[in-house]
């Protein structure tokens, strides 16, 4: 079965003083969920960047959904099918009310305002936010924000999703209920945390990202 | 940070469509800010405080923002009579107050308060957020709008960024003074506060294509007028009209 998502060889850096990937290969099939550990620097986010398009590698291949990308064209085709979670939800929540910002995916995929409308309804109870769609966003605390962000990128039916740190910044309850709401999802995930307690209770698979490589390692070692 | 203090109410005004509002708000005050007749600008003052009381606005806080804005017209309502020349009406000492600045003068000071009653009453009862996409519909260009929703989501998010960068100087001992020190202690907080919000306006661009976004915005806020719609634009056009009739006739 050919992978979701593919890398090969990848490497990456910031300038030549700032080396981060030196050959990293990785592979997402469907089903898999695959933790991401590292010190801080050491890439993670980076290469979710990288699979999305949002940073360009400088040597290797990224493959995803059977596409190699050769532009911005492909990456957009692969953005919507890969959702990304952003560490800051304040990054990713810009619109005035909740459910215009989970209508913006939706809506620039194509939806009619109905079926956008319904699309937020519908995400918003996964998520656990009833009623939320006419707060504003920049009201909301903490732990609601990445709900919403998390609404958001589920609003746009991916097939794989890019979760960058999900539990940061969490008190315990918001922490248990996105837990709660990421094991009962079906999609494969790419999850980048320091949340190992997290990881141990999620992932079928971890790799550790260790001087620019990939290592793979066991769930229980984590 | 976003000031919503006349936004939750129940009255007639709240329930009205926000286009219709930002039209009747904008209609008048454009006749009363261009009329030169008292009766005129007498009449856009009623119209005003008929408003103010139907959006049941709290009289505290709109004689708190009454105060601001009479501030300013008390320096124009003394200085102008004594700067302008004409008729005097009296002297005092070596000045002569002229009767044609204090009617100028008086003449703004009514224009800016029934302006700003109108305004308050019908625009400053929604939020921001209601208020852009009305303006989208009543055709200001989307740049514009989506650069005050920018702002309004955004304001917040920078207000606290440079709290915490300020309680990173007050924690080690910073307190501004007139001093070089200062001066350059500010300068490195404006500039690092420039820096961040260009590395988070990155980070949202980021984010928006992430979500498909390809440099187009689709509206999705609907609106609908009704019965009282029709009815209320409809009085605001008479009332606008015998604005009118008081300035031209």
């Amino acid at each position: 079965m050919t992978p979701l998502i593919r890398l090969e060889n990848v490497s990456f850096r910031y300038g030549p003083a700032r080396p981060v990937l030196d050959g990293v290969s990785l592979a997402l099939h469907a089903g898999q969920r695959i933790g991401l550990v590292g010190d801080i620097g050491s890439g993670k986010t980076s290469l979710l960047h990288l699979i999305v398009g949002l940073l360009r590698p400088d040597g290797g291949a990224v493959e995803a959904f059977g596409i190699r990308p050769a532009g911005e064209k492909d990456y957009v085709r692969i953005r919507r099918r890969a959702g990304l979670m952003f560490q800051d939800a304040d990054d990713q929540l810009f619109c005035p009310t909740v459910a215009e910002d989970i209508a913006f995916g939706p809506v620039n995929l194509g939806c009619t305002c109905e079926q956008a409308h319904a699309i937020v309804h519908e995400t918003l109870s996964v998520v656990g936010l009833d009623g939320y769609a006419d707060r504003i966003t920049y009201q909301l605390s903490a732990g609601e924000k990445r709900m919403v962000a998390l609404a958001t990128v589920l609003a746009m039916r991916p097939e794989v999703l890019l979760l960058d740190e999900p539990s940061a910044n969490l008190d315990a309850g918001a922490r248990g209920r996105l837990l709660g709401i990421l094991a009962a999802r079906h999609e494969a995930m790419l999850l980048v945390s320091h949340d190992l307690d997290m990881i141990r209770r999620l992932c079928t698979h971890v790799v550790r990202l260790r001087g620019g490589r990939a290592e793979p390692c066991r769930v229980e070692d984590v | 940070m976003v000031c919503a203090t006349f936004c939750e109410g129940r009255t007639v005004v709240h329930r009205l469509d926000a286009r219709v509002r930002v039209a009747a708000a904008v209609l008048p005050a454009c006749l009363v800010a261009v009329a030169q007749r008292p009766e005129a600008v007498a009449g856009g003052l009623v119209l005003g405080m008929l408003l103010a009381a139907a959006a049941r606005l709290d009289p505290a806080a709109l004689l708190r923002r009454l105060r601001a804005v009479n501030g300013v017209m008390a320096a124009l309502v003394v200085l102008l009579p004594l700067t302008l020349g004409g008729p005097a009406l009296a002297h005092l000492g070596p000045l002569s107050v002229s009767a044609e600045g204090l009617r100028r003068a008086l003449l703004v000071a009514g224009k800016a308060n029934a302006v700003f009653l109108c305004v308050t009453a019908l625009i400053g009862t929604m939020h921001l957020v209601t208020l852009g996409a009305a303006l989208g519909r009543l055709g200001v260009p989307a740049r514009l709008v989506h650069m005050l929703f920018f702002t309004v989501r955004y304001s917040d998010v920078l207000h606290h960024e440079y709290a915490r960068l300020r309680r990173g100087m007050r924690v080690r001992c910073f307190r501004p003074r007139l001093s070089r020190h200062t001066y350059r202690t500010m300068g490195y907080l404006l500039g690092m506060l420039l820096v961040r919000s260009f590395d988070r306006a990155h980070r949202i661009l980021d984010a928006m294509k992430c979500r498909g976004f390809t440099g187009e915005f689709h509206a999705v806020r609907r609106f609908a007028l009704s019965r009282s719609d029709a009815v209320f634009a409809a009085a605001i056009a008479a009332a606008t009209a015998a604005l009118g009739w008081l300035e031209w006739s």
